[in-house]
């Protein structure tokens, strides 16, 4: 992919740093950039397209103007090259974790330590950061970050241990046949015999059970056994028999990820039923110079759709150039008919 | 036409179902807590419940997309089903379900 996506860690300095990469936070750095604004996006995926690349990437959208039918996938796609002319910067796995106050501005810090500096903040982030989903086992959390974990940063952490993955989807699978090797004892729990994974990893899975490599457990997780932070077993439950128990030092759950408002919550902006309130002319919160655009928002007669979301982008954008750009004069042209903004888009 | 579902309170709501809307539809329109985060694209397993045992046969059967999406749903049991695939009609007046755990 031709995106510009910056390492981890850097320190950079932009005039919009947009919270999100999904498909509003995309057409925000089109309206942003026909106004010569430059804009810096941090995401906690991996790639742009926010819910319509990790939700419903194959799904088709029936309801975007002008366009009859196009996927999760294809609506991000075009997004894309409709921005390239702009070269927005992409931080992509990181959450945006603190916002402060500075003398021009504001500074966006990530979870992986990279630095924004910008004169305006937008917030785009859908339902929130996706982050993994974590089963209602009573007492799970005593065990988080020491026994169980929702994702594998480290392999040697799980060296000799007794592992068992809960889940029956790739992540399960694909962590399934790279820990097996390195566990002293490696067991999958998944509710039924199936799954939703690469066939050649759920053959190969098959195979290591045959060959008493591992086990497999149609069954659910009822309880947790251990003490302090320390888990010693499993409870698990099938209906032919019942409750029992297994021997478990790891616990890794993998259920796919779900959103969570996450640290925006702590950025001192006002919040209504983790919504953002704004107000419908320039989709500003309460603080001003931070904006919030799409399914983050809130105001009378929000609809929660793609259209709606690029509309609040359109016009926050207008504000966005009167704080960036306090001494010109914002100046409304045309895609059809402006040749200066033709050249933006590299068309003439 | 009514939907009864229990909330993870135990509290027992009557709702008054309407033909042709999903399950998921009428639980959130109640303002009952399900995040049903894909709004009903079969997506994400967010709108999980645990259907009364009566119920359950009586229910059309899941289809494959239905089944795989319930590998991502947190604390799923026999009875598991996600309640955007489910379409209220006349034939399931009174049906039961309850509102299943949500991921912490």
């Amino acid at each position: 992919m031709s995106t510009n996506a910056a390492p981890a860690g850097g320190q950079h300095k932009t005039d919009v740093v947009i919270i999100g990469a999904g498909p509003i936070a995309l057409f925000a750095v089109f309206e942003l950039g026909l106004l010569d604004l430059k804009a810096h996006l941090v995401d906690i995926l991996d790639r742009p397209g926010g819910q319509c690349a990790e939700l419903y990437p194959e799904k088709p959208i029936y309801d975007i103007p002008g366009i009859l039918e196009v996927s999760g996938q294809g609506l991000t796609d075009r997004l894309m090259d409709q921005i390239k002319p702009f070269g927005p910067m992409f931080h992509f796995s990181q959450m945006a974790e603190a916002l402060e106050k500075t003398a021009e501005g504001w500074r966006v810090t990530t979870d992986a330590g990279t630095q924004i500096d910008a004169r305006v903040v937008v917030i785009a982030a859908g339902g929130g950061s996706f982050t993994p989903k974590k089963p209602p086992i009573p007492g799970i959390e005593a065990y988080e970050n020491a026994s169980v974990f929702y994702s594998v940063r480290k392999m040697d952490r799980f060296r000799d241990k007794i592992v068992v993955i809960a889940g029956g989807g790739d992540s399960a699978l694909d962590w399934t046949l790279n820990l097996q090797p390195i566990a002293k004892k490696l067991l999958l729990v998944h509710h039924r015999d199936g799954f939703r994974a690469a066939p050649d990893s759920v053959n190969k899975m098959r195979a290591l059970v045959a060959d008493g490599k591992m086990e497999f457990h149609i069954a659910n997780i009822k309880s947790l056994v251990g003490a302090g932070d320390k888990l010693e077993g499993l409870m698990l439950n099938t209906k032919e028999r019942g409750d029992y128990r297994i021997d478990a030092e790891m616990l890794l759950p993998f259920f796919g990820l779900t959103m969570k408002l996450g640290p925006v919550a702590n950025f001192g902006i006002g919040l209504n039923e983790n919504l953002i309130p704004v107000d419908t002319e320039k989709f500003e919160t309460d603080v001003k110079s931070i904006f919030a655009i799409g399914d983050i928002n809130t105001y009378p007669g929000k609809l929660k759709l793609i259209l709606s979301g690029f509309h609040e982008g359109a016009l926050m954008a207008q504000q966005a150039f009167r704080y960036c750009r306090p001494d010109e004069k914002l100046r409304f042209q045309y895609t059809t008919s402006s040749t200066s903004l033709q050249k933006k888009l590299g068309v003439i | 036409m009514k939907i009864i579902v229990t909330d993870r309170e135990g509290k027992v709501h009557e709702l008054k179902g309407r033909d042709g809307w999903r399950v998921m539809e009428v639980i959130r329109d109640a303002n009952l807590p399900m995040t049903a985060e894909c709004g009903g694209a079969c997506a994400c397993a967010t709108c999980h419940v645990y259907v009364d045992d009566a119920w359950l046969p009586k229910l059309p059967p899941q289809e494959k997309q239905e089944i795989e999406m319930l590998d991502f749903g947190v604390a799923v049991q026999e009875n598991s089903r996600l309640s955007c695939q489910i379409i209220v009609s006349d034939e399931f007046d009174g049906l039961k379900v309850t509102l299943a755990p949500e991921s912490l």
